[in-house]
């Protein structure tokens, strides 16, 4: 009889993955409520528009991003250019900035009703109608504000991948008669593909789940389809219908990734550390790098953060500004300890994921970076029941030795807030773990265990040095991720507890765009801290 | 030496994160002197009666805000541990939705039930109005002639092609409008107008009520239906543009010669898990108080839910209305049917 050795790491990727399951299980659980008539409802009426816009969502802002992020990277990472330092703090910027906030600024600014066309209509006399402006509100406004917003994860990914490639294998290109263009897309492209998907699986997760943005220009997703569901016809039933297709979405994606990372490993060989120089870009074309790094910015950025100190301007902020010390103690507070316990978990699975030789478990972990595309909102409300199980079942077990009045240990307290996080933001803290992985050579490990030093050892010895940009890059990532959260805060958050964004969103759901806007540029200022502050780290 | 420094730093941060969220489990304290809100009404909008009544009463209130979905399902899911006393929504359908998964308790209080009319409480005692949120038609004061107005019913009718501005039908308030529609000429009559009406869309339903007064002052349309705290928040707004805006538009309260104006209410609920159900009470019967009431009236832009509270001037000056006297609660009920009308005749 063949005695089945566990691997005990085995058991802490169930654990983990027991714990992600409990939130979709209470779902799913809904789905047993027969829903047939909303579903056939929803199937001849609405289904097809949520999904056609959700698919235009994805293949827009994918592309997109795609798009700003590798050029960018591509550009700042090999070549020289007026403004070339700069541009690499200033591209990631756009980071910092809730999609949502980015959308009530240029809505604020655009809109019919917004200072550009009343001042448009004062100086030519024309009056609603008369002349063609693009309206900001639509589709193609969803697309182009998720772009800016969310490139710099192709843009960081993409740039750490390019700047690990070894120069001399240029300068090798160059020497034998190659172009830059036909190094970039032959050698440079595919060596960083891992990391290029990466980034731009985060991004297509991220627009999945969006539903402030969409929800506030009028486009209909599958996002604003199960809260439509949920609220307006009051079936959660119906919702998690609709919450599992975009689910089926996400699986597409990921088998995507995976499939055009391909099957082989890219092992990069190291540069040396010889600092080569980059490629000087002459005349026109170092101006033209300057002038397209400049607009992304000035998109991503800079327009956004002067629309918001504009209106900050023009509100009664006085009022609130006591408020703001303790929104943003507790917003830090909050994402400082879950970024940390949410990279923790990532290395851990990551390294285990590496070492495994079963594919079911390296399966299982990257099925566990499913939760990013799924709306912080359901999360919240899946996590919500679950845990309300786990207390009815601690009182049941407790009841014989205790009946003073039943009080809540799960529930309604920062521990179910962090569980949602850690569901919803795993697959950022794995991503950048996971392609500084690919960059580590197995036969590192080989010669490590050969000299007879433990795993743990290897580890620490071998991984930690090489993984430290890949952690810094996943902890900045969750980080700022967290600080700009706002369903599942709104939702899990205990009494008495508010964080900025939180607060930016009460006021702009009260449309008081004015008033959100101090707010969300203290969301920015707090989440610029630490981006600049880890970008510099992963330079050095 | 080097994995030494590691393993202390591993250790470390697992230490911080530790540290980190006990710091924030600090925050919370038990206290049987404290009434606990969860409200779906936004912080700024109840906050200020909190306090006031927290003041007067030495009363902890411990809030949370939220969506009222949100609200209604973590109520469910903590059963009887839950450490909330009483619910706060700023629609009946949510509070009636609450109390048919039994999550509200009944309150026998005199006081309530006298000066809450009958159509803005529960038969059974179950919620309480707080304050009134009207619907009416608002119109361009420079295009449109208020005599050519008249129904909800009537803004589907042709004249109005391509001349009405009104938010998405996942909005609650269109969805609490069309519901009272329902109630009182059936599904058919109201899909019917429906679809009238959104043919007469100037624009595809973007933004909020504020977004459609906007739109209306710039010309977008002629006519909109928005709640009117909205105009207010407007005409009393420390930016000159949003007033200027409001300033060119009017309210007209339609359907005055049949049932009303659509109105909803903000309401409260008793929790069946209530572990302070006194302090509770007082605080509801606080907020029926004179002072509270017009507290809505003079900051939120509300109608008070009590007669004869003093209104502020600008609610005075748009005078008075009847309003729809269906009981809320079957508000509630045709929710969903009013959504899926709306589905079907594609109103986005």
């Amino acid at each position: 009889m063949g005695v089945v050795k566990s691997n005990p790491t085995h058991v802490v990727v169930w654990l983990i993955a027991a714990l992600f399951c409990l939130p979709f299980l209470a779902l799913l659980l809904q789905l047993l409520t027969p829903e047939a008539d909303l579903w056939r409802h929803l199937v001849t009426t609405v289904l097809r528009s949520y999904l056609l816009h959700s698919v235009l969502m994805v293949i827009g802002v994918g592309l997109g991003a795609l798009l700003l992020g590798v050029s960018c990277a591509w550009l700042v990472a090999v070549h020289d250019f007026p403004g070339r330092r700069h541009f690499t703090w200033l591209l990631i910027l756009p980071m910092a900035m809730p999609a949502y906030i980015v959308a009530y600024a240029y809505t604020w600014f655009l809109d019919v009703s917004g200072p550009l066309q009343i001042a448009l209509r004062g100086v030519t006399g024309w009056s609603y109608g008369d002349y063609l402006f693009p309206n900001i509100r639509s589709l193609g406004g969803a697309i182009m504000v998720l772009t800016v917003v969310l490139y710099p994860y192709v843009y960081l990914m993409s740039r750490a991948a390019f700047n690990q490639q070894s120069k001399q294998l240029l300068e090798a290109h160059q020497l034998s008669g190659g172009s830059t263009w036909s190094y970039f897309s032959q050698i440079a492209l595919p060596l960083a593909r891992p990391a290029v998907f990466g980034g731009v699986a985060l991004v297509l997760m991220e627009t999945l789940a969006d539903y402030g943005t969409v929800d506030y220009f009028g486009v209909n997703t599958l996002t604003t389809g199960i809260l439509k569901a949920w609220f307006g016809m009051g079936s959660l039933g119906g919702a998690a219908q609709i919450a599992g297709i975009l689910l089926l979405f996400v699986v597409v994606i990921m088998v995507l990734e995976k499939n055009l990372r391909g099957s082989a490993r890219y092992d990069v060989v190291h540069g040396g550390q010889v600092n080569t120089r980059p490629i000087q870009l002459s005349g026109i074309a170092k101006w033209m790098a300057s002038f397209w790094c400049g607009l992304v910015v000035l998109l991503g950025f800079i327009l956004p953060v002067l629309l918001l100190i504009f209106m900050v301007s023009q509100s009664n902020f006085s009022q609130w500004l006591g408020e703001f010390i303790e929104l943003t103690a507790n917003g830090i507070l909050l994402a400082a300890a879950t970024a940390i316990l949410i990279v923790l978990v990532a290395v851990t699975l990551m390294y285990i994921k590496r070492n495994a030789k079963k594919a079911g478990i390296k399966r299982l972990i990257t099925a566990l970076g499913l939760g990013y595309a799924v709306p912080g909102l359901v999360i919240a409300v899946g996590v919500t029941i679950a845990f309300g199980w786990l207390d009815v079942g601690f009182r049941w077990l407790s009841s014989g030795w205790s009946n003073s009045v039943p009080v809540l240990i799960f529930s309604g307290g920062f521990m179910a807030l962090m569980v949602a996080y850690l569901i919803r933001f795993l697959a950022v803290g794995m991503q950048p773990i996971d392609a500084a992985y690919q960059g580590i050579k197995p036969h590192l490990d080989e010669a490590s265990l050969l000299t007879g030093k433990s795993n743990l050892v290897t580890f620490k010895q071998i991984h930690l040095p090489l993984l430290k940009s890949g952690l810094l890059t996943a902890l900045l990532l969750v980080f700022v991720d967290l600080l700009k959260e706002l369903p599942a805060t709104l939702v899990l958050r205990p009494f008495n507890f508010n964080t900025l964004a939180v607060k930016a969103y009460e006021l702009a759901s009260d449309e008081r765009l004015a008033d959100a806007a101090l707010p969300a540029l203290c969301i920015v200022v707090v989440g610029l801290l630490p981006v600049l502050w880890l970008n510099k780290r992963i330079n050095n | 030496m080097v994995h030494i420094m590691h393993k202390s730093r591993l250790v470390s941060l697992l230490l911080l994160s530790l540290v980190l969220s006990l710091l924030l489990s600090g925050c919370e304290q038990q206290n049987s002197h404290e009434v606990n809100v969860y409200s779906a009404r936004k912080e700024a909008l109840i906050k200020p009666a909190l306090d006031r009544f927290q003041t007067e009463t030495g009363i902890k209130v411990n809030l949370v805000t939220g969506n009222a979905d949100a609200l209604i399902e973590r109520l469910k899911a903590e059963g009887v541990a839950s450490p909330a006393d009483v619910l706060i929504t700023v629609d009946a359908g949510r509070l009636h939705r609450a109390k048919s998964l039994q999550l509200t308790q009944a309150v026998d209080s005199e006081q309530l039930q006298t000066l809450i009319p009958a159509a803005y409480r529960d038969p059974e005692g179950h919620w309480f109005g707080l304050s009134l949120r009207a619907r009416p038609i608002m119109y361009a004061k420079d295009r449109v002639n208020p005599a050519d107005l008249s129904t909800y019913a009537d803004l589907a009718d042709e004249t109005w092609r391509g001349r009405v501005c009104i938010r998405s039908s996942s909005n609650i308030y269109n969805q609490s409008l069309v519901a009272s529609m329902v109630a009182s000429d059936g599904v058919d009559a109201v899909e019917q107008w429906a679809a009238g009406l959104v043919k007469n869309f100037a624009r595809k339903p973007v933004g909020g009520d504020r977004d459609q007064i906007k739109a209306l002052a710039a010309g977008v349309c002629d006519v909109a239906v928005a709640n009117t705290y909205y105009l207010f928040g407007m005409l009393s707004s420390e930016n000159d543009a949003e007033v200027k805006a409001a300033e060119q538009v009017q309210v007209f309260w339609p359907n005055q010669q049949g049932r009303g104006t659509h109105v909803n209410i903000s309401g409260i609920a008793l929790t069946q898990s209530a572990k302070n159900p006194d302090n509770a009470v007082q605080l509801m019967e606080f907020l029926l108080n004179e002072e509270s009431q017009s507290w809505y009236a003079n900051v939120n832009g509300e109608y008070p839910i009590r007669d004869n509270t003093v209104v502020h001037p600008t609610l005075a000056g748009w005078g008075q209305f009847k309003k729809d006297a269906i009981n809320l609660a079957e508000l509630g009920k045709l929710g969903p049917e009013a959504v899926k009308i709306m589905d079907r005749v594609e109103w986005p």
